[in-house]
């Protein structure tokens, strides 16, 4: 069993994770370990590290928004945002961000995946809006706010996930049709784009659920005030 | 043609940008380690190409020891909340407008550059259009709100400062990825995985299948490594050629039982970490907290669908 050691790498991760080092450290860690396990030497697993670094640079591009969204909150973005949200009535985090899961998974499926995202609309628009939105509900604690703006991030994340494979030329559609050819299977990307439909709707209500619950939990507290 | 270098090169000057402000701030006390770590960055992005495998993976050592040792430090500056909130109300609604530019930009030139063959490479062209994006909404900021011409580089370098050392945990994690897939960790899972199968059990095949998919998204941080290794173990041999399921819908739903994975591991960090620390947010956890109560029932779900639809 002694091909089982090239797991220490996990083991090395799940450890790192739990007693909070810092997490770049426990990345280095594990890959040195993996190689290691594997018969590899330093300077091999260096270079494998690093070729890999660079050939996905594209992952660390999305940061070249940021000068154009630190211009706009600095001209009062986040405070407009604010400020449209308190000026409608009958708007709560929960409507709000349904509208924004759905807005989400249709772009998403249309295969508009880089419209919206963390940095694009969800720091600047989507959690100002939503806190916005539970402060006209009830009176925040600390912790209620941080849920709230947890809850726009993780709403961002569901209607990306649950929507862009439905588009037939996203990367995990064209990923298995290539490898269900290397197995002798041919199907067309729409075969497979089609049965995202129905976790799809499933993913909408789960979600959608969620956050009418977590309206329910605001206006209690905010009619108990 | 324009493609990735015109990307990376914008990446790289406004990284280059940051390093010289963050040198250049005298209040933060460990400015040489925020210079140093957003100037390695740039030279990663300006010159990664000619550094050679071993100089990347330097460089890689070099970041991770800056921010390993606690020599990454915060900035001061940003506008006062008065300032902010008076500019709020004389630029108006017309603020969205802007931020609205790049998803504009990037909806536009996705499509539109299809119609002008030869001009940005199809494979990069969402890349480029997010790239377009942001240095037009910068130039239509610059002329229409006229700040000081440092502002967008200070307030994002600001912004950068608060994401710290998060900001390539995603690019270091896809790296691991690969030192995995080198090493043949996605094997030895797979012959693992498939070995708990009670043997003639279809709904044993299934759980299997869409479990392992969770399990292993959440361990590799993407269900497009977790796919190949447990579609090859389980999918292929037992539910598609033992069992005669539909390879459509087994592939296209045991996908998105991954993703549910995805979900509710730390591993995922430019969708789970990355808003956390982008949010400010004092639980780096928090996200994956958040998504949790849907990720599980999902879970659930996807493992019926492929049950009910597939057989």
């Amino acid at each position: 069993m002694s091909e089982l050691w090239v797991l220490s790498g996990i083991a090395v991760m799940v450890l790192g994770f739990v007693l909070r080092f810092n997490p770049l450290l426990v990345v280095v860690a594990a890959a040195g370990v993996t190689g290691l396990a594997a018969g590899l030497d330093l300077h091999a697993i260096v270079s494998a590290f690093g070729k890999a670094f660079n050939d996905t640079r594209y992952v660390s591009v999305v940061w070249i928004v940021l000068p154009v969204i630190g211009l706009l909150e600095a001209h009062g973005l986040q405070e407009r945002a604010r400020g449209v949200i308190a000026s409608l009535k009958g708007a709560t985090t929960g409507r709000l961000l349904t509208g924004y899961l759905l807005i989400r998974q249709i772009s998403a499926a249309l295969g508009l995946t880089s419209v919206a995202g963390h940095a694009q609309t969800v720091r600047p628009l989507v959690a100002p809006m939503a806190e916005a939105a539970a402060e006209g509900q009830a009176e925040l604690t600390e912790d209620q706010r941080e849920e709230v703006k947890a809850m726009s991030a993780a709403t961002d994340n569901v209607g990306l996930f649950f929507g862009e494979d439905i588009f037939i030329a996203i990367g995990s559609i064209l990923l298995m049709v290539g490898f269900l050819e290397q197995q002798g299977i041919t199907l067309s990307p729409f075969e497979l784009s089609v049965w995202a439909i129905p976790t799809a709707f499933a993913a909408f209500f789960i979600h959608g659920f969620r956050l009418w619950r977590l309206d329910r939990r605001l206006d209690r507290k905010g009619a108990g005030q | 043609m324009i493609g990735l270098p015109f990307v990376y090169g914008f990446a790289g000057l406004t990284f280059l940008a940051f390093a010289v402000l963050s040198l250049r701030d005298a209040t933060n006390p460990k400015r040489w380690g925020n210079g140093a770590f957003w100037g390695l960055l740039a030279l990663s992005m300006l010159a990664g190409d000619r550094l050679g495998d071993f100089g990347n993976g330097l460089l890689v050592l070099a970041l991770v020891a800056i921010a390993g040792t606690g020599q990454l430090g915060r900035g001061s500056g940003g506008t006062a909340p008065e300032v902010r909130a008076e500019r709020a109300t004389r630029h108006g609604n017309r603020l969205f407008l802007l931020a609205l530019v790049i998803p504009a930009t990037a909806l536009i030139g996705t499509f539109g550059f299809e119609h002008v063959p030869g001009l940005v490479n199809p494979k990069q062209v969402t890349l480029v259009s997010l790239a377009l994006g942001a240095l037009l909404a910068l130039v239509i900021g610059m002329a229409w709100l006229r700040p000081h011409p440092a502002a967008p580089v200070q307030e994002g370098r600001r912004l950068m400062d608060s994401v710290g050392w998060a900001a390539i945990l995603p690019q270091m994690l896809a790296s691991l990825g690969a030192v995995f897939a080198l090493a043949g960790v996605g094997d030895v899972v797979g012959q693992l995985m498939a070995g708990v199968i009670p043997e003639g059990s279809l709904v044993g095949a299934v759980i299997a299948f869409a479990l392992g998919m969770a399990l292993f998204t959440m361990i590799m941080g993407n269900a497009f490594a977790a796919f190949p290794v447990m579609a090859a173990a389980i999918a292929v041999p037992l539910l598609i050629r033992q069992y005669g399921g539909d390879p459509a819908v087994i592939c296209a739903i045991g996908m998105l039982a991954g993703f549910c994975g995805t979900l509710m591991t730390p591993m995922a960090a430019n969708f789970n970490i990355v808003p956390a620390a982008l949010l400010e947010l004092k639980d780096r956890n928090a996200v994956v907290k958040a998504q949790v109560g849907t990720a599980l029932p999902l879970l659930v779900v996807n493992t019926l669908f492929i049950w009910w639809f597939a057989f």
